[in-house]
């Protein structure tokens, strides 16, 4: 035994704690890297210790993360989302851990109210109101039907959705259409103008899509496009033109061999050309896919589902099933259009975190320089806050390798452990939603989770290791 | 100052062509210039249908059709001069370059797992943790999980942790030296309290810091070296911890083409443990000899001195100063002011066939408790490096204060007495203690009739210098000895001429 190669000659030194050594060590030619340590900022000590000593946690940790990183993702069909995701009755699907209509936010509210207006549950404003609020329609997260969507993520039973299909987990995983970027039901508007769209979206391009998707004699590689675009300058989440473009590449030539109507088929590749987060909707499941395959690893501390419904934000880790732990969703910080300003804005809203969860989005921050003012200013802001949550991740995704910082992984699989012990949060790049219903959007920027999340989390997470460290 | 309500004040509404930024960066400059005094709503996006409809909704619409491509910059404000300066101020806004490297600052490691993430994957490594003990198992646990051997510097562990750690580290092939582990030499590397000792033929495994410091400072003096000295925290010989990282110390330098001859030392280990020490020590291919204090085997020295001898070493003269002649007053006590908590040990050990019970803060017998009244009269040792007497402040190794006022008080207090000290030297201690220790030292035996003892522990080679530093103890009339046992017979036989 030569522990570690701990006797073989002088060793390196990496030092936390009081500084008093070091310089000794460098008197002597050590080389002594000093850790900027600080007392984790979440967390009962003991808990933090009981899940550190958890012999089951660096195992099911590796097995979590490889299986994140193993997942696949095509595209196999588009089809009603009532059929495909078992929407029976008046059932509306949104966004973030379980919520109600008393506890909903203004644009989950404007983007609930849409949908009992675009299917027909309630003929004005008013009525389908009084429908929600009398319980009149089930409310129930996509995260609970394997499901993911982007903002309020109201997912209706005449929306059509994407199904991709993990090819190596076996997994299925679904989200609604993009609308575009503005006034849309997403963003909590229910106008005119978004009750048209969305009629046109049921009758005209989900049937094109659907005909078109079945028609491809390969199905879309959804990780694949996503593993070009951090090539591209996108990162995933706040931008997605280049993925978008790619997208429109490999879907057109089967819109147009479908023999449908000419105008139709126009109007659809100008929808999916002129919406640069037409592949948002695509990368989301991709994602959830990969986080799906990671459920239910006894022992894992590592996040599987960050999602927001626009009041809570909630997180789900492979050690704890289905158990969302909960705080309130914080106000994004960013920039407004037009003349919107921070009191405009809702707190943070959607299921698109998953994209953070993956390691992409702010994650992936330092491959997105187009974007990186949303930071707050410069390039090396943005590179820092990739490296930054390298320290709180298991791993980097091969596949999804970031240029600027020489192809290095994206970095993949949040542990809870090191949110608590690094002091930092995940960083989630959003758009912003106004807070009155009907507003639509009024921004973009950058929002963290709230620690009461993590503390829920790792309090669980302990109470569930402390049996088997003592066994 | 109230904002004039929408539609009240001036307003600049054009469309540019050939211009192009993107969202983010006109999101930027909408923010800045809007942020002026004055200027009460701006809007300056590409020209698109969404970006114009918005610039109706604030009544700013531009006149005539407007494309994509065109720049709009719609600005409204209090006054014309306001106005002014705010389109001026989107031009300087659009035309600014970003200023900026394309290079983050490193960001620093948070925790050892990342400090260790950031070193070469081949070659010795060697984390160090001396963060709080509620939280040092956290970051001796990534030691463990990077596979890297640990020092754990810090105290109060739960001993459920420690033993966790430690079984951990025995799986991964590593090892946990510690908790409360402050001396440790590693291929030449002293970390912690440690000594400036040459490179030798003896492995040390050691549960106790200052014992590690007299056996590899004596072996020294004796022109034999060590090849590493391996801590293994106070408790390690305990029944709860088992000797754990005592029995894979061993392995490893029974392992080591560098390691010819091995010395545990430790206090007295619980007696299942040191017979699991000593079946494991007797199936190794290289000697291995004891150096656990006890009142059958209550010397240091004299383990050095049988290693030596194994060794077919001769025995040197141990480096010393005589003290000045001059007898102890009649009726003397021992006081022993210790800094070291196992030389403290060995003290009474010696001390108490010879002068009977010894009170102590850290008493061989719990009925001798000292309590908190360390200047209690009679044969006391107390030593000053004990948990209870450095919370809030730094070793006694480090911040003599403490022990010095004790032995101000002690001259004062009439009480006759012959005074034994340590005196350690090496990395991590006082950088001159005799500089503080000699005054005092001056000082008492102005006042009383005092004879003084010094057990002065390090080497030449230490930063401290162990000849300048005995040179000026004796000056200020100690008896100086390399060796804690020799220091503290000396101060018996002085007490027995006194009876």
């Amino acid at each position: 035994m030569s522990l570690g190669g701990l006797l073989d000659g002088p060793p390196a030194v990496v030092a936390a704690g009081v500084d008093v050594f070091s310089g000794a060590l460098r008197a002597q030619g050590t080389e002594v890297t000093d850790v900027d340590w600080r007392p984790p900022g979440i967390g009962d000590p003991a808990d933090l210790a009981a899940l550190a000593l958890d012999p089951r946690r660096a195992a099911a940790n590796r097995t979590a993360v490889e299986r994140v990183l193993a997942a696949g993702a095509v595209l196999t069909d588009v089809r009603p989302a009532g059929e495909v995701l078992g929407l029976e009755g008046r059932l509306l699907l949104h966004s973030g851990p379980p919520l109600t209509w008393e506890a909903a936010s203004g644009p989950m509210r404007g983007a609930l109210l849409g949908a009992c207006l675009f299917e027909g549950w309630a003929a004005t404003v008013e009525e389908a109101e009084a429908l929600l609020a009398s319980g009149g329609v089930t409310l129930d997260p996509c995260h609970h039907h394997s499901a993911v969507g982007p903002m309020a993520g109201v997912t209706s039973p005449s929306m059509w959705a994407w199904c991709l299909e993990d090819p190596v987990n076996g997994g299925r995983a679904y989200c609604n259409l993009n609308e575009g970027l503005g006034k849309v039901l997403r963003m909590g508007a229910f106008g005119e103008e978004v009750l048209t769209r969305l009629a046109w979206m049921r009758d005209v391009l989900g049937p094109l899509l659907a005909r078109a998707v079945r028609s491809m004699a390969e199905p879309l590689d959804v990780k694949a496009v996503l593993a070009q675009m951090l090539q591209m300058g996108d990162e995933g989440h706040n931008r997605n033109r280049a993925g978008s473009l790619m997208t429109l590449r490999e879907l057109s030539p089967a819109l147009v061999a479908l023999d449908a109507p000419s105008d139709d088929v126009a109007a659809a590749l100008r929808f999916i050309g002129g919406n640069e987060h037409f592949f948002l909707n695509l990368g989301m499941p991709a994602a959830k896919l990969a986080m799906d395959a990671a459920r239910d690893v006894p022992g894992s501390t590592m996040v599987t589902v960050m999602a927001r419904n626009g009041t809570e934000f909630g997180v789900q880790t492979a050690g704890t099933g289905d158990r969302w732990f909960t705080g309130p969703a914080q106000t994004p910080v960013g920039l407004f259009l037009g003349d919107y300003g921070p009191e405009d804005a809702n707190p943070d809203i959607g299921d698109s975190a998953i994209m953070e969860t993956y390691g992409v989005g702010g994650f992936s921050m330092a491959a997105a320089p187009a974007i990186v003012r949303f930071v707050g200013g410069t390039v090396p802001d943005a590179l820092a806050t990739t490296e930054r949550m390298y320290q709180l991740t298991l791993a980097e995704n091969p596949a999804m390798a970031i240029p600027i910082l020489g192809f290095r992984g994206a970095p993949t699989g949040i542990d809870v452990l090191a949110v608590a012990r690094t002091g930092w949060l995940p960083q989630i790049n959003t758009g912003m939603a106004g807070r009155v219903a009907g507003t639509g959007q009024v921004g973009a920027g950058l929002v963290q989770p709230p620690r009461e999340c993590f503390e829920q989390a790792l309090a669980a997470l302990a109470q569930e290791a402390r049996p088997a460290t003592a066994a | 100052m109230s904002a004039p309500g929408p539609g009240e004040g001036v307003s600049h509404v054009s469309l540019r062509s050939g211009v192009y930024a993107d969202s983010v960066r006109l999101m930027q400059v909408s923010r800045d210039v809007g942020a002026r005094d004055g200027v009460t709503a701006v809007l300056v996006a590409m020209a698109t249908p969404l970006n114009v409809e918005l610039a109706e909704g604030m009544g700013l619409a531009p006149e005539g059709a407007a494309s994509p491509d065109q720049l709009l910059i719609a600005v409204r404000a209090v006054d014309d001069d306001a106005l002014a300066a705010a389109v001026t101020a989107v031009d300087a806004a659009l035309s600014e370059r970003e200023r900026s490297r394309a290079t983050a600052d490193a960001q620093p490691a948070r925790t050892i797992g990342a400090g260790l993430d950031g070193l070469a994957p081949d070659g010795a490594a060697l984390a160090i943790v001396s963060v709080p003990g509620q939280y040092a198992a956290l970051e001796a646990a990534d030691a463990i999980a990077a596979g890297r051997s640990v020092l754990v510097f810090s105290d109060g562990v739960p001993v459920e942790q420690e033993v966790a750690l430690k079984r951990a580290a025995h799986e991964a092939g590593v090892l946990v030296m510690g908790p409360d582990c402050g001396t440790a030499i590693v291929s030449g590397v002293a970390l912690g309290f440690a000594n400036v000792v040459r490179p030798g033929p003896v492995g040390v495994v050691a549960a106790s810091g200052t014992g590690a410091q007299q056996v590899s400072c004596l072996l020294d003096a004796a022109g034999v070296g060590v090849s590493h000295v391996i801590g293994v925290g106070g408790r390690d010989l305990s029944e709860a911890v088992g000797g754990l990282a005592t029995l894979d110390a061993l392995a490893a330098l029974d392992a080591d083409p560098g390691t010819e001859r091995v010395l545990v030392v430790s206090k007295p280990p619980a007696p299942s443990v040191a017979e699991a020490v000593a079946r494991a020590a007797g199936g190794l291919a290289t000697p291995v000899r004891s150096a656990a204090l006890s009142p059958e085997t209550p010397d240091l020295t004299a383990a050095v001195e049988a290693l030596l001898a194994d060794l077919g070493r001769e025995v040197p003269r141990w480096p010393s100063r005589p003290g000045p002649d001059g007898a102890a007053p009649p009726g003397a006590v021992l006081k022993g002011f210790y800094s070291g908590g196992t030389l403290a040990d060995e003290a009474m050990l010696l001390a108490a066939p010879v002068l009977g019970d010894v009170r102590s803060n850290t008493p061989l017998r719990p009925e001798l408790d000292l309590g908190t009244d360390l200047s209690a009269p009679g044969h006391v040792v107390v030593d000053f490096g004990d948990d209870a007497l450095t919370v809030g402040r730094a070793h006694p190794m480090i911040d003599p204060t403490l022990r010095l006022e004790a032995i101000a008080r002690l001259a004062a207090s009439g009480e006759p007495a012959v005074l034994l000290l340590d005196v350690v030297l090496g990395y991590g201690a006082d950088a001159d203690p005799a500089a503080s220790l000699a005054p005092a030292l001056a000082a008492a035996r102005e006042k009383a009739q005092l004879p003084v003892v010094v057990a002065l522990v390090g080497t030449e080679a230490d930063p401290q210098g162990w000849s300048r530093q005995a040179d000026a103890l004796a000056a200020a009339g100690a008896a100086v000895f390399a060796s804690n046992a020799a220091a503290t017979r000396h101060a018996l036989d002085l007490l027995g001429d006194a009876r």
